[in-house]
């Protein structure tokens, strides 16, 4: 609309909140997210642009430095540290993602159905939450690969179903607050539906909140399947996965040579460290944006 | 303006209306009727179950006994269909009191009407966009206000917002639940003439639910006095200001300072509108 254009007022108002929430993360927000677009990139080309076979094996150079190309040297059975890692940052990545994910999806879910139709319904499903409370994700990933055999997959679903109900608890006290602002009620009153109050009206105002609780599961769930993984219940060696390597570089480890799960660990911990931070400075940022 | 009633048909009919909380009686056998273009009062203090009254005429509170009817249409039960809770939004709409929580905070005004048409009508964009400008000079917005978001706006902008909205389905009855009472006496002038004139245009019944007598007077014909839950006192706004007959009602009126007022006498007068009331109750 062209008079918004020409309005200086009305413009500074549209562009004022993404502005600010940009200027305010600081430089440990970019690097936070230059660390987050180079994992984002890896994972996707990562596995185009490695120099190397990250399984090809070669015992003669078990535990050699880096040297030449290979930058990072080679493990224990002879391979390529640096194709293993950018081949890796698929799975540990997008595992994370794809966990955190489900995991915000069914938890957002169950908090607005609770917080919109309370009564038994909110009873039940909160008493269901409490049981599922009981049983930490790792245990649950456990059950899930001794059932459905080890699996990223089942890993991953196991996870996603253990963590949900901390999203569905926080979220469901934002959502119980924002169900009870008038405004809600007034659009009651004008005959809207539930659906469209819940995902028109109430979800975008609790977003922010469901950003935070994304990243902050993002974080656990890369720590959790590297876990799983080092287990040797979730990706499957030879593999190429961050946590796979971090177990693999352990008999490395004890002869002297940490560079392989050094280099695994540092990956899973830069990227957490980056997607924690600026989760929380964008949900710190958003709160005060628009009230 | 209105098709489905004549002009000697209530918009508004309550009969026996009652509402119970556990074991706290809200409201206890109501009864009112509102004509077109009228508009009624509902006078009492906090708690005396006035705000109960508002929620359960525009549904968001199932009466626990007592009927409602607007515009000849049952509304005692909540809406089982979608259609049904619109035709109901088209019949009765309420501002409420607090103007800060009663807007969506990513919605800007103009969007706000523009969605609330939509899903009632099936207007073209453009007549949309005449339409909110319309109401946004009906209730003394400009251009840039009913564009900006909430927090760009001030108490009695907003308020003007949240009474753009609910005539935005052209309703006739507008519940106004303490609606000036957040905002200052100068904005609370502004705000209350602007709905005066809506009244005159548009042929608008009010239901003013209010703590402050000075503004009921100003703007009702009949007036309703409740005091835990209970009419206490029933007739045309003057009568009952200027000449109170419950002791309730007259402790109302001398609360309001004026003057020579002494307040240091409230504690005595409320023990004796009690005793007046459990008199009456027994």
């Amino acid at each position: 609309m062209s008079t918004e254009i020409l309005d200086p007022v009305a413009e500074a108002e549209e562009s004022a909140p993404s502005r600010r929430r940009l200027s305010r993360i600081g430089v440990i927000g970019w690097v936070s997210i230059a660390i987050i677009a180079l994992a984002l990139l890896l994972a996707i080309f990562g596995p185009i642009l490695r120099p190397f076979d990250p399984n090809l094996s070669d015992l003669s150079f078990a535990n050699v430095g880096p040297f030449g190309s290979h930058l990072l040297g080679f493990d224990g059975q002879g391979r390529d540290v640096l194709s293993r890692i950018m081949e890796g940052a698929r799975t540990t990545v997008l595992g994370a993602g794809f966990v955190a994910l489900i995991a915000v999806a069914i938890g957002t879910t169950l908090a607005i159905a609770t917080a919109w139709f309370g009564g038994k319904f909110d009873a039940s499903v909160s008493a269901g939450l409490d049981v599922l409370f009981a049983f930490p994700g790792i245990l649950l990933a456990v059950v899930a690969a001794a059932v459905f055999g080890p699996s990223l997959l089942s890993a991953g679903l196991a996870l996603a179903i253990a963590y949900s109900p901390y999203v569905a608890r926080v979220l469901r006290g934002a959502a119980l607050k924002e169900r009870a602002m008038t405004y809600i009620a007034a659009l009651e009153v004008q005959g809207f539906g539930a659906w469209r109050l819940c995902v028109r009206h109430l979800l975008p105002n609790i977003s922010s909140l469901i950003v935070a609780q994304g990243t902050i599961l993002f974080g656990f769930a890369m720590v959790d399947l590297a876990a799983i993984s080092f287990l040797g219940l979730g990706v499957q060696s030879p593999q190429a996965d961050w946590g796979v390597m971090v177990s693999e570089g352990k008999t490395s480890l004890l002869q002297g040579y940490p560079i392989v799960s050094l280099t695994a660990v540092l990956c899973i911990v830069a990227v957490v460290a980056a997607v924690s931070f600026l989760g929380e400075r964008l949900d710190a940022s958003s709160k005060d944006v628009l009230r | 303006m209105s098709e489905h009633t004549s002009a000697t048909e209530p918009v508004l009919s309550v009969r026996g209306l009652r509402k119970v909380f556990g074991t706290q009686v809200a409201v206890d056998d109501m009864n009112f009727d509102l004509l077109p273009g009228r508009s009624l009062a509902i006078v009492g203090e906090s708690g005396s179950g006035k705000t109960t009254v508002a929620r359960m005429i525009v549904g968001l509170e199932k009466p626990t006994a007592g009927t409602i009817v607007a515009c000849g249409r049952d509304r005692s039960k909540p809406a089982r269909r979608g259609a049904e809770r619109k035709l109901r939004g088209r019949e009765v709409q309420i501002v409420f009191q607090d103007p800060y929580s009663s807007l969506d905070p990513r919605q800007s005004g103009a969007d706000l009407i523009d969605e609330v048409l939509r899903v009632h009508h099936d207007h073209h964009a453009s007549d949309r966009k005449r339409i909110v400008g319309e109401l946004a000079e009906i209730v003394g917005l400009d251009q840039r206000q009913i564009n900006a978001m909430p927090k760009a706006l001030s108490g009695g902008q907003r308020q003007r917002v949240a009474i753009a909205r609910a005539l935005a389905t052209d309703p006739h009855v507008l519940i106004l639940d303490e609606s000036v009472a957040a905002l200052d006496v100068s904005i609370q002038a502004q705000v209350l003439n602007v709905l005066a004139d809506i009244r005159d245009e548009r042929g608008i019944s009010y239901v003013l639910i209010s703590h402050d007598l000075a503004v009921v007077r100003q703007l009702t014909e009949e007036a309703i006095v409740m005091q835990r839950g209970i009419v206490v006192e029933q007739g045309v706004t003057a009568d009952i200001l200027d000449d109170p007959q419950h002791a309730y009602t007259q402790m109302l009126r001398a609360s309001v300072p004026g003057p020579g007022w002494k307040p240091q006498r409230m504690r005595e007068r409320k023990a004796a509108a009690d005793a007046a009331a459990e008199a009456a109750a027994s």
